[in-house]
C-alpha cells in the first residue's frame, strides 16, 4: 500500500504550492526587500536606503498617520460593536423567548430575522458602497437619512455625512457594522445551538432572568466562538478599503478623516509612483495583523469547559 | 394562539392556582425592548435595499427632489441605460468567464493539496500546511505591486488568464486550511479496504475520498464562490482596461462616472441588476449559503 505513495504526494503538491509560492509568497517577500529600497515603482533604479522608508512613515502627517489612526479606531470598535450587538441578537434569536410551558427557544419570528440580518453579507462591497452613499447623501442629492431627517424637523449636515469631517468615519464604520453583524448572528447562533438546554433549565429552576442566564451561562459557553470572531473582525477591520474607495470623497477625506491604511498603501503604490514607501507601510500592516493573532491567541486562551 | 390552560369552569378560579404566577415585569419591559430592537435592525436591513429598488424606477429630479416618495412612473430607461451605456451585461459575461475556471481551479487544487496533507505523512507537510495556513493573514495590500510587476514580466496582465491564476492562488489558503481539517475527519476505514481492493492512490481519492468530502467540497465551494464574486482589490489592480472589468469594478466605474454625468436613475438600476441574481440565490439557498459561509469561519 505504500507503493508509488512519494511520486503520488509529489503530483497532487507540486501545481498547488508553484502557484501558491508564484504568486502570493514570493511578492510578500519581494514586498519585504523593497520596503528597504527607495524605489518608485517604474523605472528599474534603485538603491538601499536601509530604514529610512520606516522612520518618514512616522512623519506623514497628511495621509500615513490619519491612517493609522483611523484603522486604530476601527480596529477597536468594529469588533465590539459587531460582536456586541450580534452576541445579543443571537441571544434573543436562540435562548431569549420562553414559552408558556417555560420551554428555553427563541423569540417568535427568529427565521425571518436570521434570513434578512444575513442578507447583507452576500452583496458586493462595491454595492453595499452604493447603496449607503446614496443613503448618506445631502439633502439636494436625495439622500435617505437627510431626506428622513427633514420630514422629522430635524437638521441634517448640509453637504451629508461623508463630507463631514466628524462624521465620515463613523458613517464608514456603521456600514462595516451593518453588514457584518448577521454572519456573527448567525455564527454565535450554531454556537449556542450546542449548549444544551438543561444547563438553561438548570438555570430557570434557580429563578435565573434573562440576563444572568446570558452573562452566566451562554457568554462563558460561547467563549472560543467570540474569540475566533474577535481575530475575524479585526483582521477585517486592518483590510477595510473599498467602502472608503466607493463612498468617502477623494477616497479617503474630506481632509483625511477617513483615510485608512489599506488605502494609503494602495494611493502610495498606484497613484504616486511611491512603491518602497507603500511597501513599508505594508510591512507594518503586516505586523500588526500577526502580532494581533498571537497575542489574542495567549491572552485570550481560558480554561476550555467541557460539557 | 393555542394555549395549554386547562378550560375549567369559572368557579374554579376561586381556588388557590397551584403555581403562582412568575414576576412578569422584568420579562415583559424587556420583551418589548428586544422586539423592538430586533425589528428596528431588520428595517435597516430591508429599507435601504428597498429603497434602492424603488429609486432605480425614479427620473433624475425625483431622486433628488422627492427621495422618500415613490416613482410617479417607472422610469425603465434606467434599466436600458445601465445595461446599454452601463455595460452591466458585458461585466456579467466576465465576471461569470473568470469564475468558471478560477472557482475550480480553486477547487481541484485546494482538494489535491489538501488531501495529501490531510492523509499521508511526509517530510515537510507540516511546513507546506503552515505555509499556506499563514496566508490567510497576510493583508493582501503588501503583496499589491510586486504581484503587479510578477503578472506584467510573464505578460498576464490585463488579462483573464492572469486574473484566474491570481484568484485562484489568492484562494488557497483557507481553502487547503478548511478542506485539510475536513479530509482528516473522514474514516479512514474505506481508504484502507479500497487500498486492499486495489485501488490506486489516484483512484482512491476521485472515487473514494472525494465523493466522501462532498458536504465540506459544497461549503468551501460556497464561500468561494461569494468571496470571489465579490473581489474587488485585485481586479481594480490587475485588471486596468474597462472593457475587461468584473462586476463589482464594473460598478464601481458606474458610480465614478455617474458622478460627471449626472445619471443616478441607470446606477441605481445597474446596482439592482446586479443585487438580483445574488438575492435569488441567496433565497434559494439561504441554509447552505448561511451553514457554506459560517462553516468556513470556525476553525
Amino acid at each position: 500500500m505504500r507503493h508509488g505513495k512519494y511520486p503520488f504526494i509529489l503530483s497532487f503538491l507540486a501545481l498547488p504550492v508553484a502557484l501558491y509560492a508564484w504568486l502570493v509568497i514570493l511578492p510578500f517577500a519581494q514586498a519585504f526587500q523593497i520596503s528597504l529600497t527607495d524605489w518608485s515603482g517604474s523605472s528599474n533604479q534603485f538603491e538601499y536606503i536601509g530604514l529610512d522608508n520606516y522612520v518618514n512613515l512616522f512623519k506623514d502627517d497628511r495621509l500615513v498617520l490619519p491612517a493609522l489612526r483611523n484603522t486604530g479606531i476601527i480596529l477597536v470598535v468594529l469588533p465590539v460593536v459587531t460582536i456586541g450587538l450580534s452576541l445579543f441578537f443571537a441571544f434573543m434569536l436562540n435562548i431569549g423567548g420562553r414559552s408558556r410551558q417555560g420551554r428555553i427557544e427563541g423569540v417568535r419570528g427568529s427565521r425571518f430575522h436570521k434570513v434578512v440580518f444575513f442578507f447583507p453579507q452576500v452583496l458586493s462591497l462595491a454595492i453595499i458602497g452604493i447603496l449607503w452613499k446614496q443613503v448618506y447623501a445631502p439633502e439636494n442629492f436625495g439622500g435617505l437619512i437627510a431626506g428622513g431627517l427633514r420630514t422629522l424637523g430635524l437638521p441634517a449636515p448640509v453637504n451629508g455625512f461623508l463630507a463631514d469631517k466628524r462624521l465620515v468615519l463613523a458613517s464608514v464604520i456603521a456600514v462595516l457594522v451593518w453588514s457584518a453583524v448577521g454572519f456573527y448572528l448567525v455564527f454565535f447562533s450554531s454556537a449556542m445551538a450546542s449548549i444544551p438546554r438543561e444547563l438553561y433549565e438548570a438555570g430557570i429552576v434557580d429563578g435565573a432572568g434573562r440576563f444572568q442566564t446570558f452573562f452566566k451561562i451562554t457568554l462563558p459557553l460561547l467563549w472560543e466562538s467570540v474569540q475566533t470572531a474577535w481575530i475575524y473582525l479585526s483582521i477585517i477591520a486592518l483590510d477595510v478599503f473599498v467602502l472608503v474607495y466607493m463612498m468617502t470623497p477623494g477616497q479617503g477625506g474630506p481632509d483625511g478623516a477617513s483615510e485608512v491604511v489599506g488605502g494609503v498603501i494602495w494611493k502610495y503604490a498606484f497613484k504616486h509612483g511611491e512603491q518602497a514607501f507603500a511597501s513599508a507601510l505594508g510591512v507594518v500592516l503586516f505586523f500588526a495583523a500577526l502580532s494581533l493573532a498571537v497575542v489574542s491567541l495567549r491572552v485570550g486562551r481560558r480554561e476550555r469547559i467541557e460539557y | 394562539m393555542a394555549t395549554q390552560t386547562p378550560t375549567k369552569p369559572r368557579t374554579a378560579a376561586a381556588e388557590p392556582a397551584g403555581v403562582p404566577p412568575r414576576p412578569r415585569t422584568e420579562g415583559t419591559v424587556m420583551n418589548v425592548f428586544s422586539h423592538a430592537f430586533l425589528w428596528l435592525w431588520g428595517l435597516m436591513v430591508i429599507v435601504p435595499v428597498v429603497w434602492i429598488v424603488l429609486s432605480s424606477f425614479k427620473s433624475t429630479r425625483e431622486i433628488a427632489a422627492d427621495p422618500l416618495g415613490l416613482p410617479a412612473a417607472p422610469q425603465w430607461e434606467n434599466y436600458v441605460n445601465a445595461w446599454t451605456n452601463g455595460d452591466i451585461g458585458n461585466y456579467f459575461v466576465n465576471t461569470l468567464q473568470v469564475m468558471v475556471f478560477s472557482i475550480s481551479g480553486t477547487m481541484l487544487l485546494g482538494a489535491m493539496a489538501a488531501y495529501v496533507l490531510a492523509r499521508y505523512e511526509f517530510r515537510g507537510n507540516r511546513l507546506v500546511y503552515f505555509g499556506f495556513a499563514g496566508g490567510m493573514m497576510f493583508p493582501v495590500f503588501l503583496a499589491l505591486f510586486p504581484l503587479f510587476k510578477t503578472l506584467d514580466n510573464v505578460s498576464l496582465l490585463n488579462t483573464y488568464t492572469g486574473l484566474v491564476l491570481v484568484y485562484i492562488a489568492y484562494s488557497l489558503p483557507f481553502t487547503v486550511f478548511f478542506l485539510t481539517a475536513f479530509f482528516r475527519t473522514l474514516p479512514s476505514g474505506v481508504a484502507e479496504a479500497a487500498l486492499i481492493d486495489g485501488a490506486g492512490h489516484y483512484r482512491l481519492f476521485f472515487q473514494v475520498m472525494l465523493p466522501m468530502a462532498k458536504p465540506g467540497l459544497i461549503a468551501i465551494t460556497i464561500f468561494n464562490i461569494i468571496g470571489q464574486w465579490n473581489q474587488f482589490l485585485l481586479p481594480l489592480v490587475l485588471m486596468s482596461d474597462p472593457e475587461d472589468a468584473v462586476i463589482s469594478q464594473g460598478l464601481a466605474n458606474l458610480a465614478m462616472r455617474q458622478g460627471y454625468e449626472g445619471d443616478p436613475g441607470a446606477l441605481f438600476a445597474g446596482t439592482v441588476l446586479a443585487m438580483v441574481p445574488i438575492f435569488l440565490a441567496y433565497l434559494i439557498f439561504q441554509r447552505q449559503i448561511q451553514a457554506g459561509l459560517t462553516a468556513g469561519a470556525i476553525k
